[in-house]
């Protein structure tokens, strides 16, 4: 475990009523990398994930990004350290506006409360700009300003999921998890996503993410963690963990020679 | 809506309501027109909590009857000016219900309902009991009406405008919310909370925030309603009137900010037609008791029909 690691994940396990869906994983996320967790249905990948997000709290073990530990149950309290988040099936607000969407995950750069809206105070009319021109350049930066007023629900499975990227790098993250980015894509979106990624990584943010398609993520990731029945299996780069005789027995469900 | 839209509607409708002021003369209606505008106020809080915050206040009565008793027992017991005393009492229902719904967000599920009741029910208690500042079961008397400079908004007539006024202002200042970070934060947590959270948006603090909001409102209807009477006793501010809010609201929608007013208006008038109709259908004189099953076979007709309240059909006519 290297001591300047964005996030560090320590003997992290969660069990539910009994059941251990997560049993100690230890790994970390250098800054600057693209990281994927992979491994079968139900090997515990979302249940991670949704600890170091702060959604569900860990039976054993914590979380460290840039050093300190995470708070827990408070995923608000998470996203504004840094960390930005999409969801396995896209959860957007639906009657808002894309560019409505964009904003919320500009929440954590404005300060106006209650008063400050409902009497529409210079500096609440100042920072209402400085808002929306950062939601309107993350518009353009994924290509989506011509879908600005449109409702996110009436938009293809596709663009939504653009929609809910731009929403999670709207706050300027520093670290962005993606659950399952490429689920319901096909070959060509597949492809477009990877191209991305990789966009997001170059402007600054590290990527952890999950998914269970192994082309796409080999391709994409610099370093792959395989997980099996809440265990790591191994851990490493694309190559190595493609040969790995465990590896493929978890995925072709054959015991390991 | 854009707020220069928004402004203009007001605008429209503050004209409209002046002329209504100026050339209505049956106090019989200038009265529920001022009822319509309490009402609402207290209703459009309500209406955000239940659209946005998600649960249901079983005692917004309670911050109708501290606006009133704040501001009553400040200006005819202490001396207080009207205007401060209106603004202490809208403080006071914002800090009561930040109060109360401080342990209720924390927690998941329903408790809002169970809060909230319990709530009403001691602040009614207090409200008999406490005789010596409130006056008891028999009430307070000696508020004064409210006054700018030498006019004092003591006929129905002015207390409309100043009703109305306070209603229009209301609305405006929610409207401005939300075109705003807060605003979109809340129809966000409306859509999805778990994306709301993960967006930054700390959603207890919300909830929170809203049920203030709603208490500060609420207690700004209580007021006016106390300088408006000038006599106030608890016998209004009971379960029953925190129902009827819950009723107005359900007909006229949540989540919407013309909705509670809508209901508010309803509720008012249907209340008055059934007043004026149940003596010619029935020999007895139980009228009243018959009130109470007209308005729950309306709520259940609603209910059935129109589950997004008056303001989610104009919405699906837009």
């Amino acid at each position: 475990m290297s001591a300047g690691a964005l996030l560090d994940v320590q003997g992290l396990g969660k069990e539910f009523g009994g059941l251990t869906a997560v049993r100690a994983v230890d790994f970390a996320v250098e800054a600057g990398q693209i990281k994927a967790l992979i491994g079968p249905n139900g090997a515990g990948k979302t249940t991670i994930f949704n600890m170091i997000a702060g959604v569900i709290e860990p039976t054993r073990g914590r979380v460290l990004f840039e050093g300190e530990p995470l708070p827990v149950r408070r995923p608000h309290a998470v996203a504004a350290r840094g960390i930005a988040r999409t969801f396995q099936l896209v959860r957007l607000f639906g009657d808002m506006t894309v560019l409505e969407n964009v904003l919320v995950g500009c929440h954590g750069r404005g300060r106006a409360g209650w008063a400050g809206c409902a009497f529409r105070t210079r500096r609440m009319r100042e920072e209402e700009k400085r808002l929306r021109e950062r939601a309107w350049q993350v518009l353009a930066w994924l290509g989506l300003e011509d879908r600005a007023h449109r409702p996110a629900a009436l938009l293809p499975y596709g663009e939504q999921r653009l929609v809910e990227m731009g929403r999670a790098l709207a706050g300027g993250p520093r670290l962005l998890l993606l659950d399952e980015p490429g689920a319901g894509l096909n070959a060509e979106e597949h492809a477009r996503l990877a191209a991305l990624i990789r966009k997001v990584r170059e402007a600054g943010t590290t990527v952890l993410l999950v998914d269970h398609h192994m082309d796409f993520v080999m391709g994409l990731s610099d370093e792959v963690l395989v997980l099996s029945y809440g265990e790591k299996l191994t851990e490493g780069l694309p190559r190595d963990v493609r040969r790995d005789p465990a590896v493929i027995a978890a995925y072709l469900g054959v015991e390991a020679a | 809506m854009t707020p220069g839209r928004r402004w203009a509607l007001l605008a429209g409708a503050a004209v409209l309501i002046g002329g209504a002021g100026g050339m209505v003369r049956s106090t019989y209606v200038l009265g529920m027109l001022i009822f319509i505008a309490l009402n609402g106020m207290a209703a459009l809080g309500l209406s955000l909590v239940m659209g946005f915050a998600g649960q249901v206040s079983l005692g917004q009565a309670a911050f109708y009857a501290i606006g009133a008793y704040v501001s009553g027992v400040l200006t005819a017991s202490y001396g207080w000016n009207g205007w401060l005393s209106m603004a202490a009492a809208v403080l006071a229902g914002a800090v009561a219900a930040f109060l109360v719904g401080l342990p209720v967000f924390r927690l998941s599920g329903l408790l809002l309902a169970m809060a909230t009741l319990g709530f009403g029910i001691i602040v009614y208690y207090v409200l008999v009991n406490w005789s010596a500042v409130t006056g008891g079961p028999s009430g307070l008397t000696g508020i004064p009406p409210l006054a700018l400079g030498g006019f004092r908004f003591d006929t129905d007539a002015r207390m409309l405008w100043l009703a109305w006024g306070c209603l229009l202002a209301v609305l405006g200042l929610a409207g401005n919310v939300v075109d705003s970070r807060i605003g979109r934060a809340l129809r966000a947590l409306h859509g999805s909370p778990a994306a709301a959270e993960a967006a930054g948006v700390a959603t207890t603090k919300l909830k929170l925030g809203v049920f203030a909001a709603a208490g500060a409102t609420t207690a700004l209807a209580g007021a006016l309603y106390a300088h408006y009477l000038t006599f106030i006793n608890p016998s209004p501010f009971g379960f029953a009137f925190s129902v009827e809010l819950v009723v107005m609201v359900v007909l006229g929608g949540t989540a919407s900010l013309w909705g509670g007013v809508l209901g508010a208006a309803i509720v008012v008038l249907l209340t008055e037609g059934i007043r004026a109709l149940l003596p010619l259908l029935s020999a007895s004189h139980a009228a009243a008791e018959y009130e109470i099953v007209v308005f729950g076979l309306v709520l259940m007709t609603f209910m059935i029909l129109l589950p997004g309240g008056l303001a989610g059909l104009a919405r699906r006519a837009a």
